[in-house]
C-alpha cells in the first residue's frame, strides 16, 4: 500500500495526514468533493429563489421591468467587474498554494479581501439609496407615482377603466420584485460576508505558517466556494438588474 | 492502511465504548460515538413524539372534544407530533444512528471523511431539537408539519416564526450528514471494495444522502420566505399582495416528497442486510436493488405534485403527476420482489431481527400499494385530507422505516453494545409492534375512505368504534415499542457477551469485535468477494448437524 505518513512539522512545506485517511491523495480528494457537494446544495438553495422569482416575473413582466429600472445597473457592472477580480486574485492564491510561496499567497488572499469588502460597500450604499426611496418591503413601502402610472396604463382597457383588484395585484408583484431582490442579494452578502471572513483568517494563517503544505487543500476549498459567490452574482445580476 | 493508525497503541486496543467520561462523549469525532449520541436523542424525541400522539389518540375515543379542552390545543398536538416525528426522529434515525454507526465499518474504513464535521451535525440537530422542545413548552404551533400558507404566514398565531428557524436549523444537520456520506463513500473504501461489492446498505445511504444534500436546501429556502413574510409582513405568499399560495405547496413538496424517501430508503437499508442474513442466501439481484435505490432518489423528485391534486394546479399537470407517481413505485417494488425472491428457497431462522423485517416487507406493501391509489387523479380527490392519507404515510413510515429501525437496532445491538438480549422479549415486541400497529391503522383506512377528515378533533358518532380500536391498537403499539428500550437497556448491565459475529453474518462489521475497537480494523482491510456470500445448504447442513446432537 501506501507509503506510511509521518507527520511532519507545518514548516516543511508538507502537508499532514490525518490518521483516518490512508494517503494524502485520498485526504485532498475528500476535502476537494466535500466543497463540490456542498456547492450543489447552495445551487438548490438559490434555486429555490430563482423558481419563485421565474414563476412571478412569469406572471407580471410589466411589474418587474418597472422595478427593475430602479436598479443601478451602472454600479451593479462596475461591481461584477469588481467581483471578478477578486476571483482571479484568489485563483493566483491557490496557484500560489502549489508553488509554495508564502508571500504570494497572503498577498493574495489579502487582495481578494480587500476586493471583496470593496463589492459590499457598494452594496450597501446602493441598499441605503433604495431604502431611502421606501423602496424596501414592509409597511414603509410605497410604489412610486409614476410607477403606479405606468401600471394603470399598462392595465387599462379599451373603454379607459382599470381593475382595482388587479392594480392591487401589480402593485404586490412590484413589490415582490424588492423583496426578492432584497432577499437575494442580502444572502449573497451574507455569503460574500462569511468567504472575505474565511479569506482574512486564511491570510493570517497562513503567515503564521500554521498551516501545513502551504494550506493547499483548505485553500483549494476556499478558493472554490469563493468562485460559486462570484458565479451567484453573474446570475443575479442581470435576473435583477437588467430586465429589458 | 498507514502505520500511523496504530502506531500509539500497545497491549490490547481499547474498545470505542472504554472512555466514559461526559467530556469523552461531547468532544468525540469517533463515528460510532456520534451514532449513539444520535441513538440517545432521537430515542428521547420518539418518546416525546409518541406522547403527544397518545393524548390524541385519547381524545379521540369519543366524538366529542372532551379531553384536551380546546380545538386549538388539539391542532397544536397534532402539529408538534408531525414536525418532531418528521425532522426529529425519523429523518435522521437510520442514517444517523445506525448509518453513522456502520457505514465506515462497512466499506472498510476507519471514520467518516469528515469525523469533525459529522460531531458538527450533532450539535446542529441538537439546537435545532432543543429550540423544538423550547417550542413545545410555550404553546407550540398550530399549522400542521406542512407549514401552508396563506394560513402559517398570516392567520396563525402561534410560533410559526421558531418553529422555521428550528426546522431549518435542523435541515442543516441533514445537509452535513448527507455530504459526509457521499465523500465517505466515493473515497473512503477499502482496496477491493468495488462499488459493486458494496453492501446495499450503503448504495441505500449512498441515495438516501444525495436527496438530504438536494432537496434540504429548499426545504430551508422556503421555510424561510415563509418567515420573511411573517415578520415583515411582505406578500410572498398572500395572494391580497400579489403573491401565490400555492408557490409554496410547490416549493414544499419539492423537498416534502423527495424527504419521504430520505426516511424509508434507510429502512431498505436494512432490510437488505437482514433478509440474506436470516435466509441463508445471497441477495437476489443485487444490481436491481442497488439500482433501484438511485432511481427512487432521481424519480422521486418529479412526482411532489400528487400532494397538490386538489389545490388548483393544472389538470394537465395534475395528469402528468400522476402518472409519474405511478412510476416510482415501480422501483420500490423491484426492491419487495427481490427481498420475496431472496427468502424463497432459503433456509430461514425468524430471530427478532427477521420478524421486524418480514413485519416491515408487509406493511411497507401496504403503505405502498395505498400510495397508488391515492397517486390515482380521481380516487385521490374523494380521500385527499382523510385518514386514508394518514394511514397510507403511517403505514409507510412507522410500518415500514420504524419497523426496519428497531430490526435494526436488534440486528446490530450485539456490534454496538458487545450485548445480547433475551430473544424471547425480542420476538414478543415484535409480534405486539405488528399486531399493534395494524390495529392501529387499519381502521384509519376505513374511516378515511367513509369520509372521515384528517385534524379534527372531534367526530360524527357513527366512526366511533373504528375510532376505538385504533386507540386500543395505539396502545398495544406503545407497549411493543417502550418494551426494546427496557431490555436493551438492561442488557447493559451484563458483561460483554455478544461474541463477534453471533448471527453468522457476512459483512466487515461482523469480521471485528464486538464493541469494535477505536480505529475499527488493527489490519488493512482487503475486500476480495462480494456481498451476501451465504449458503443455504450449509445452512441447512448444520442445522441437521444441531438437530442431531440435541438429540443425541
Ligand atoms: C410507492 C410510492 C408512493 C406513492 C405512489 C405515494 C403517493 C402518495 C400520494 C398521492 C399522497 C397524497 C395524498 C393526499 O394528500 O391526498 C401521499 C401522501 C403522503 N405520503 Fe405517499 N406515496 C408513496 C410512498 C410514500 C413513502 C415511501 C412515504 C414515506 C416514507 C410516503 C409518505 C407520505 C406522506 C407523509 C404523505 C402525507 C403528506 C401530508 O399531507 O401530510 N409516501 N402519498
Ligand atoms: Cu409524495
Amino acid at each position: 500500500m501506501h507509503t506510511p505518513s509521518t507527520s511532519t512539522a507545518p514548516d516543511s512545506g508538507r502537508q499532514i495526514l490525518l490518521s483516518h485517511f490512508d494517503d494524502l491523495e485520498q485526504q485532498n480528494l475528500s476535502s476537494t468533493l466535500g466543497m463540490w457537494f456542498f456547492l450543489v446544495s447552495e445551487v438548490m438553495f438559490f434555486s429555490g429563489l430563482i423558481a419563485a422569482y421565474a414563476v412571478y416575473r412569469g406572471l407580471s413582466p410589466e411589474a418587474f421591468h418597472l422595478a427593475s429600472r430602479h436598479m443601478d445597473k451602472w454600479w451593479g457592472f462596475a461591481n461584477t467587474l469588481v467581483l471578478l477580480t477578486s476571483s482571479l486574485t484568489m485563483a493566483l492564491a491557490v496557484r500560489a498554494t502549489q508553488t509554495g510561496d508564502r508571500r504570494a499567497i497572503v498577498r493574495n488572499l489579502l487582495w481578494t479581501a480587500v476586493l471583496g469588502s470593496a463589492f459590499l460597500g457598494v452594496k450597501v450604499f446602493e441598499w441605503k439609496a433604495e431604502i431611502d426611496h421606501h423602496l424596501f418591503p414592509g409597511k414603509h413601502f410605497v410604489v412610486p407615482d409614476h410607477d403606479e402610472e405606468h401600471l394603470k396604463e399598462y392595465l387599462e382597457k379599451t373603454d379607459g377603466h382599470v381593475d382595482p383588484v388587479k392594480l392591487e395585484r401589480e402593485k404586490g408583484r412590484f413589490q415582490l420584485m424588492f423583496v426578492l431582490y432584497f432577499f437575494m442579494t442580502g444572502v449573497h452578502a451574507f455569503h460574500m460576508i462569511v468567504g472575505i471572513a474565511a479569506v482574512v483568517l486564511f491570510a493570517l494563517l497562513t503567515h503564521f505558517k500554521w498551516f501545513s503544505g502551504y494550506g493547499q487543500t483548505q485553500t483549494e476549498s476556499l478558493g472554490l466556494y469563493w468562485h460559486f459567490v462570484d458565479v451567484v452574482w453573474v446570475f443575479l445580476y442581470p435576473l435583477l438588474y437588467l430586465i429589458e | 492502511m498507514s502505520a500511523s493508525a496504530q502506531a500509539h497503541h500497545d497491549g490490547p486496543p481499547a474498545d470505542y465504548l472504554s472512555e466514559s467520561t461526559v467530556k469523552s462523549w461531547l468532544l468525540t469525532t469517533d463515528h460510532k460515538r456520534v451514532g449513539i449520541l444520535y441513538l440517545i436523542s432521537v430515542t428521547i424525541f420518539f418518546i416525546a413524539g409518541g406522547v403527544l400522539a397518545g393524548l390524541m389518540r385519547l381524545e379521540l375515543m369519543t366524538p366529542r372534544g372532551d379531553v384536551l379542552g380546546s380545538p386549538d390545543t388539539y391542532n397544536r398536538m397534532f402539529t408538534m407530533h408531525g414536525v418532531i416525528m418528521i425532522f426529529f426522529f425519523l429523518v435522521p434515525a437510520i442514517p444517523s444512528v445506525l448509518g453513522n454507526f456502520l457505514l465506515p465499518l462497512m466499506i472498510g474504513a476507519r471514520d467518516l471523511a469528515f469525523p469533525k464535521i459529522n460531531l458538527l451535525s450533532w450539535y446542529v440537530y441538537m439546537v435545532g431539537g432543543i429550540m423544538g422542545v423550547w417550542i413545545l413548552m410555550h404553546g407550540g404551533i398550530d399549522t400542521g408539519w406542512t407549514f401552508y400558507t396563506p394560513f402559517s404566514s398570516m392567520y396563525s398565531n402561534s410560533m410559526v416564526l421558531t418553529a422555521a428557524v428550528a426546522v431549518f436549523i435542523t435541515g442543516f444537520s441533514s445537509i452535513l450528514t448527507g455530504l459526509n456520506f457521499i465523500v465517505t463513500v466515493h473515497t473512503m473504501r477499502a482496496p477491493g471494495m468495488t462499488w459493486f461489492r458494496m453492501p446495499l446498505f450503503v448504495w441505500s445511504h449512498y441515495a438516501t444522502a444525495l436527496i438530504m444534500v438536494l432537496a434540504t436546501p429548499v426545504l430551508a429556502i422556503s421555510i424561510v420566505l415563509v418567515g420573511l413574510e411573517k415578520f415583515f409582513g411582505v406578500g410572498v405568499f398572500d395572494p391580497r399582495l400579489g403573491g401565490d399560495p400555492v408557490l409554496f405547496q410547490h416549493l414544499f413538496w419539492f423537498y416534502s416528497h423527495p424527504a419521504v424517501y430520505i426516511m424509508v430508503l434507510p429502512g431498505f437499508a436494512v432490510i437488505s442486510e437482514i433478509i440474506p442474513c436470516f435466509a441463508r442466501r445471497p441477495i437476489f439481484g443485487y444490481r436491481f436493488v442497488a439500482f433501484a435505490s438511485v432511481a427512487i432518489a432521481i424519480f422521486g423528485f418529479l412526482v411532489w405534485g400528487h400532494h397538490m391534486f386538489v389545490s388548483g394546479q393544472s389538470m394537465y399537470a395534475g395528469a402528468v403527476f400522476s402518472i409519474l407517481s405511478f412510476l416510482v413505485a415501480i422501483p420500490s417494488a423491484i426492491k419487495v420482489f427481490n427481498w420475496t425472491a431472496t427468502l424463497y428457497k432459503g433456509s430461514l431462522s425468524f430471530d427478532t431481527p427477521m420478524l421486524y423485517a418480514l413485519g416491515f416487507m408487509g406493511l411497507f406493501t401496504i403503505g405502498g400499494l395505498t400510495g397508488l391509489m391515492l397517486a390515482s387523479l380521481a380516487l385521490d380527490v374523494h380521500v385527499h385530507d382523510t385518514y386514508f392519507v394518514v394511514a397510507h404515510f403511517h403505514y409507510i413510515m412507522v410500518g415500514g422505516t420504524v419497523m426496519a429501525y428497531l430490526g435494526g437496532i436488534h440486528f446490530w445491538w450485539p456490534k454496538i453494545s458487545g450485548r445480547t438480549y433475551p430473544e424471547i422479549w425480542g420476538k414478543l415486541s415484535a409480534l405486539l409492534v405488528f399486531v399493534g400497529f395494524n390495529l392501529t391503522f387499519f381502521p384509519q383506512f376505513l374511516l378515511g375512505y367513509l369520509g372521515m377528515p384528517r385534524r379534527y378533533f372531534e367526530y360524527r358518532p357513527e366512526f366511533q368504534v373504528l375510532n376505538v380500536m385504533s386507540t386500543a391498537g395505539a396502545t398495544v403499539l406503545a407497549v411493543g415499542m417502550l418494551m426494546p428500550m427496557i431490555y436493551l437497556g438492561l442488557s447493559l448491565r451484563q458483561p460483554k457477551n455478544a461474541g463477534d459475529n453471533p448471527w453468522g453474518a457476512t459483512g466487515l462489521e461482523w469480521q471485528i469485535e464486538s464493541p469494535p475497537t477505536t480505529h475499527n480494523f488493527h489490519e488493512p482491510v482487503l475486500v476480495t468477494c462480494e456481498p451476501y456470500l451465504y449458503s443455504p445448504e450449509e445452512a441447512e447442513r448444520e442445522y441437521a448437524h444441531a438437530q442431531h446432537v440435541h438429540s443425541a
